[in-house]
């Protein structure tokens, strides 16, 4: 025989995605397993790619907003926020304070339903089928209550640049304070079921470990980071809206585990209840969208329909964007609740950016999945997947 | 000899061949009929039990309160395509099911339903039991390798060593019940247990109740225990490329298992159809109820304990599964025998 033995892989190659039921949207992994164990595993991105930054280079900084959106589509009013501060950044101005506050309301909102959502898929992909379901009605009620503000549950577009399109009803209110009031209780539901459940701390103790210094060298951000023991958090460290008027810990990790960053998450949600609560008690009263920037907010259609000069403003800020005249360049990240989503603008001065670039956290928590994921076995991958929490989105882009 | 002598020979001589074997076919069809309805509402209670303790209604659009609906899954799983991957091996894609089902009902041969019901009442039924729930795992193994898909074939591995684990430690917890009524029959065990005054090896065995539960859990591949087929890692295991009626079988063989699971328990450690005698000397009527009535109601018990372990638990890690299964439960069952057999021994 001439031709030489071929060499038999040992490894067995399975692809985990793009279409399977715990890598949450497409994410599509390539795994090589040497039994369960997984030798070496290839994140490979991009299957819901639809060129967000191209697309917000080609539309006026009005109109790119719902773009925004779906990036992370479960967690939406928290990217509009980063995107009108980036704005607000690029242009210099500031939203009033009642809409800062109310900012900050409903991005810690988005917050409890994201890490809600992270809660039930991550509980599910383990196997604790009852936490999906129960997290999912709190979910719901956090979506009745953005219906209740702007109309829209999803993708809610509902902060502008310089304020937010709407005022909050005092029904919102008295609402939002009831659910604050029995959201704790639901906690503590969840964590009946798996938190001290000794399967689950079998899946998660322990498992994909990673050090403070490796999680920031591999740029992770968020609670994915905080379980690691870092207290980086841009709420603290860079306030924007009201978070620096309010009071609210940061809670971290230990080990940099599973189990660490599920505890990380836990906390948070309870942070963000104390963080709505004293914004309704200190909500100011005033105007929500910044009236000293008419090149840049739309002015109210009463205006529009009456007045000459409201017009014109109007009919620009639709056709050519906000025709401000300023060049420069921002960089404005925001804690969203997968991580630090970061806007980038470069303005020529006219109504569409020169150059916008997102740095998205899942994106970054992708890249480390193989990092947390090799050496350990199938099950891990699953649960790893679901700690570093990444929608793809917002990986994608 | 016209029609009518031909129907009723077996009941004017049920003593001749032809009698013995008529009878022993009508109670076959009995069970078989029986159990597959069961099965069907097996689904149906469920998906009750499981969406009110999560929260939600469960079925509820066909029939009243979804009644009808089994039986529209029923119709919509036969009648949808049965698909064969083009690289699987035919004969034994197409086995794989058949052998599980049959693995699975044909235990329901040698239980005790109520006094005087078995289909064959043989002097090692609990070893045949145990035999018959080994040769399930040849099906699991069968359509995780033929399919010839990697997933399914990860499921295969994962269930073969999970079963043939498992089923030691399930056989060895029954060994104390042997020991206790010295017997392998099944009818014997039942009416052993009534010579005691609380009537139920669970509270003498119930170590070895303990770790057969665990073990049933692992057999019949129910969460915790469900790796094999565990939908959020290998989507659906073993079963992934199958679709349709075959699809469905695996289905009924799980749920004809789980009944089966809980049928042993109840026959040896819950006294069969017997209620433990105390309960008549306090309530003299509950003597008049009859057998068949408590053998379900105690395996309606089991089987919504399997239903609410579901409702409740994550899925085991496949070495977390192997190391609880060979260091904790095997060690445990032969400790149970050892202690068993000292008792039984010294009186």
């Amino acid at each position: 025989m001439a031709t030489a033995q071929k060499k038999l892989k040992k490894e067995l190659t399975i692809n985990l995605g793009p279409q399977h039921p715990s890598t949450h949207g497409v994410l599509r992994l390539v795994l090589d397993l040497d039994g369960e164990t997984v030798v070496k595993c290839t994140p490979h991105v991009g299957y819901l790619h639809r060129g967000t930054e191209k697309l917000g280079e080609n539309s006026t900084y009005l109109s790119a907003m719902p773009l925004m959106d779906r990036l992370d589509y479960v967690s939406s009013m928290t990217n509009d926020v980063a995107y009108c501060l980036a704005v607000e950044r690029l242009f210099g101005i500031m939203a009033p304070e009642r809409a800062q506050y109310i900012r900050t309301i409903v991005s810690e909102m988005t917050r409890i339903s994201s890490h809600i959502l992270w809660l039930g898929t991550h509980a599910l992909d383990i196997g604790a089928m009852t936490v999906f379901l129960y997290s999912f009605r709190e979910r719901e009620w956090i979506l009745d209550l953005f219906e209740m503000l702007c109309g829209a549950r999803l993708t809610v577009s509902y902060p502008r640049i310089g304020g937010v399109r709407n005022d909050v009803s005092q029904e919102f209110i008295d609402s939002l304070y009831k659910f604050t009031a029995e959201f704790p209780a639901r906690i503590l539901e969840y964590e009946t079921l798996i938190d001290q459940n000794r399967i689950w701390l079998q899946r998660t103790k322990g498992i994909g470990v990673i050090s403070a210094e490796e999680a920031i060298n591999w740029g992770l951000s968020g609670p994915t980071l905080r379980g690691s023991g870092v207290t980086y958090d841009i709420r603290k460290h860079f306030p924007y809206d009201a978070y620096d008027k309010v009071d609210f810990d940061v809670p971290v990790g230990q080990h940099g585990d599973v189990y660490d960053r599920y505890r990380c998450r836990m906390e948070e949600m309870r942070q963000s209840i104390r963080i709505i609560r004293q914004c309704l008690e200190k909500l100011p009263r005033g105007p929500v969208m910044a009236p000293d920037a008419p090149k840049l907010t739309l002015p109210a259609k009463e205006k529009v329909l009456a007045d000459m000069e409201s017009m014109i403003h109007h009919f620009v800020l639709i056709t050519k964007g906000p025709m401000t005249g300023q060049s420069g360049e921002v960089y404005s990240a925001i804690e969203a609740p997968k991580g630090e989503l970061g806007i980038y603008f470069v303005s020529d001065g006219t109504g569409k950016p020169y150059r916008m670039r997102l740095r998205s956290p899942s994106f970054v928590h992708v890249s480390a999945l193989p990092r947390l994921s090799e050496g350990a076995l199938v099950a891990d991958v699953i649960a790893n997947i679901g700690s570093v929490d990444v929608v793809l989105g917002e990986c994608d882009r | 000899m016209n029609i009518i002598e031909t129907m009723i020979y077996p009941i004017l001589y049920p003593d001749t061949i032809i009698g013995v074997v008529a009878v022993i076919l009508v109670k076959i069809a009995l069970v078989l009929g029986v159990t597959m309805l069961h099965v069907a509402y097996a689904t149906y209670f469920e998906r009750k039990v499981i969406g009110h303790m999560q929260v939600r209604m469960g079925p509820m659009r066909v029939g009243y309160h979804g009644l009808l609906q089994p039986i529209a899954d029923g119709i919509k799983l036969f009648f949808k395509e049965d698909l064969i991957p083009a690289a699987a091996d035919r004969t034994v894609f197409q086995l794989a099911p058949i052998v599980m089902l049959f693995a699975a009902m044909s235990s329901l041969a040698v239980i005790p339903f109520f006094d005087g019901f078995i289909i064959a009442d043989i002097n090692v039924g609990l070893l045949y039991l145990l035999a018959m729930s080994s040769l399930g795992a040849y099906g699991l193994v069968m359509a995780g390798w033929a399919s010839n898909s990697k997933y399914s074939f990860l499921g295969g591995l994962r269930s073969s060593s999970q079963i043939i684990s498992y089923e030691i430690a399930v056989g060895l917890s029954l060994v104390g019940v042997m020991i206790m009524s010295s017997s392998l029959n099944p009818k014997e065990i039942v009416l052993a247990q009534q010579q005691h005054w609380y009537g139920m090896y669970l509270f003498p065995q119930f170590l070895g109740y303990f770790i057969f539960m665990v073990g049933a859990f692992a057999e019949t591949n129910r969460t915790p225990f469900d790796l094999p087929e565990a939908e959020t890692e290998l989507v659906a295991g073993y079963f992934v490329e199958y679709s349709g009626m075959r699809f469905s079988l695996f289905f009924v063989a799980e749920y004809v298992g789980m009944i089966v699971m809980s049928a042993i328990a109840v026959t040896c450690f819950w006294g069969g159809w017997s209620i433990p005698p105390i309960f008549i000397k306090v309530i003299p009527p509950l003597a008049a109820v009859p057998g068949i009535i408590w053998f379900v109601l105690k395996i309606y018990i089991h089987v919504f304990l399997f239903y609410w372990v579901r409702a409740t638990l994550p899925r085991y890690r496949y070495d977390h599964l192997m190391a609880l299964g060979w260091k904790v439960l095997i060690p445990l069952a032969l400790l149970n025998i050892v202690v068993t057999a000292i008792i039984k021994f010294m009186n």
